[in-house]
């Protein structure tokens, strides 16, 4: 089987919003909708203080709580765990937006521009369908499924991997297929350690948060490589 | 929607859904109540309008209005969808029960409880809000609305012959229910700090307006006083049953419905660990 998931190294990532940007670029999002956005987080007190650049969006749940509400079934899972929407079922009543609770999902009641005035790029990637129903992070499945069938490999080929991540500047995101041991994702999870957002709810997010690096895995993988 | 990392109000509901909340509980109390108690079968109508004017309110607010059909889609999981199932099947009962149909009345109230079941079990299948996704919120939230259905049976009782035994008794164990109900619920809610000034803002209400209806009830019932004061405590306790009920329903949907924000189980380690 196949689990799409996303990786973020908490220890990497500089808050430069370029995987935000990217991603308004893929996906043409009006201004106010980010499928893709770094929080600024800031912990302690001073002289004691620490920061920390945290990437959210939809987190392709195991169990999404948006899923189980929509009253249309315009919401779906895929057997590779990506959670979408269909734009022509969906009403819009916002239900799931209040039962996400990463934030993810959005709904533009009308057409708003960047500058006031349509631009000449937005006219052309207008898309009426998407207005007044939800909205959310697809991990580009349109650029996944279209590199699959091109042979390539999400996570690994550009052409197949979710906008935000070919973006990034500083290698903090990574995409790939967790139950295969050897993508980059499944890589990433063995040597460090790691944990995902709101766990306790029971959600099973497919969207890992990387803050240190495990020690027994590294003196592990040292060992095996000498 | 804010951008930071605290919760913060959810904006995708406003009064609009919370309208649904306040008219599909209370209507669903007052068919509940007429029909136990034997009122008239237009109260049971009054109680389907509401519920009507409920799920009206509610159709204000979707997207796609033209594709609300769409609602019926998802029995399997969606407490909306079931909610959007047992309206017509309750109004059907209600419009049986006034041409005189036998066991319609009590078909109309188990559906009026079904409706206000389902009403409770779609905020607390809303796993985003902390404040609805405690169980306990279900029985307050049905409690609450079979207390303003009691209370607006009352307030018609005022007016008319004067409330019965039955219709009494309705209304002082929904209203001691919603009373006792209030502090499991609130107990276990873990929710910003101003999701919780505002919830107990309505909470004092809810438990105010509770107190002051049950003790107006008791002096009703108990002390011997000129029929138009007993009628003006009766109608006190029902505007005060469904007042509560109302501004609790309201805060909790448009001022206490924070979500959870965002939050790291561990900091990242860069450089030397702490």
């Amino acid at each position: 089987m196949t689990r799409w998931a996303m990786v973020a190294d908490l220890r990497r990532c500089v808050g430069c919003q370029t995987c935000t940007a990217a991603c308004k670029h893929a996906n043409a999002t009006p201004p106010g909708v980010q499928w893709r956005r770094v929080i600024d987080m800031e912990f302690g007190e001073y002289p004691d203080v620490q920061r920390a650049f945290v990437p959210v969006g939809c987190q392709h749940c195991d169990d999404p709580p948006c899923l189980s509400v929509c009253p249309t079934t315009a919401t779906r899972k895929r057997a590779d765990g990506i959670v979408t929407i269909d734009y022509d079922l969906c009403i819009g009543c916002a239900y799931c937006a209040v039962a996400c609770p990463y934030q993810a999902r959005y709904k533009t009641e009308r057409a708003t521009f960047a500058y006031g005035r349509p631009s000449e790029h937005e006219v052309q990637r207008r898309d009426d369908a998407r207005l007044a129903v939800a909205t959310k992070c697809t991990f580009c499945v349109d650029r996944i499924d279209a590199g699959l069938d091109k042979g390539l490999t999400p996570g690994v080929d550009p052409e197949a991997t979710p906008a935000c991540v070919n973006a990034c500047i500083a290698d903090a995101l990574a995409f790939g297929d967790v139950d295969d041991p050897a993508s980059k994702v499944s890589r990433l999870l063995a040597e460090n350690q790691h944990f995902r957002m709101h766990e306790e709810l029971g959600t099973g997010p497919g969207f890992f948060y990387l803050w240190d690096r495990n020690d027994e895995r590294c003196d592990e993988m040292q060992e095996q490589a000498r | 929607m804010s951008f930071g990392a605290n919760p913060w109000q959810q904006q995708s509901w406003d009064w609009r859904a919370a309208g649904n909340f306040m008219c599909g509980g209370a209507g669903s109390g007052l068919i509940v109540g007429a029909a136990l108690s034997d009122a008239p079968a237009w109260l049971l109508l009054a109680g389907a309008v509401l519920v009507g004017l409920g799920l009206g309110s509610v159709w204000l607010e979707i997207g796609r209005p033209w594709r609300a059909l769409h609602v019926y889609f998802n029995p399997r999981t969606s407490w909306m969808t079931r909610e959007a199932m047992v309206a017509p099947l309750l109004f059907a009962a209600v419009v049986a029960a006034s041409f005189g149909l036998p066991l319609a009345r009590i078909a109309a109230a188990l559906l009026a409880l079904a409706f206000v079941w389902c009403q409770a079990c779609i905020l607390q299948a809303a796993k985003g809000i902390p404040a609805w996704r405690e169980p306990r919120l279900v029985p307050l939230i049905v409690a609450t609305g079979l207390a303003e259905g009691a209370g607006l049976l009352l307030l018609w009782a005022a007016f008319t012959q004067g409330a019965t035994a039955l219709q009494w008794l309705f209304f002082a164990i929904t209203m001691f229910a919603r009373w006792l109900l209030w502090v499991p619920w609130r107990g276990r809610v873990r929710a910003a700090a101003r999701a919780l000034v505002a919830l107990d803002r309505a909470g004092l209400v809810l438990r105010a307006s509770t107190l002051l209806a049950l003790a107006a009830a008791a002096t009703a019932i108990t002390v011997p006083l000129p029929d138009e004061v007993t009628r003006l405590l009766q109608a006190l306790c029902g505007a005060l049953a469904c007042a509560g009920g109302a501004w609790f329903k309201f805060t909790l949907v448009t001022r206490g419905a924070f979500n959870q924000g965002f939050a790291l189980a561990r900091l990242p380690v860069r450089g030397v660990r702490r």
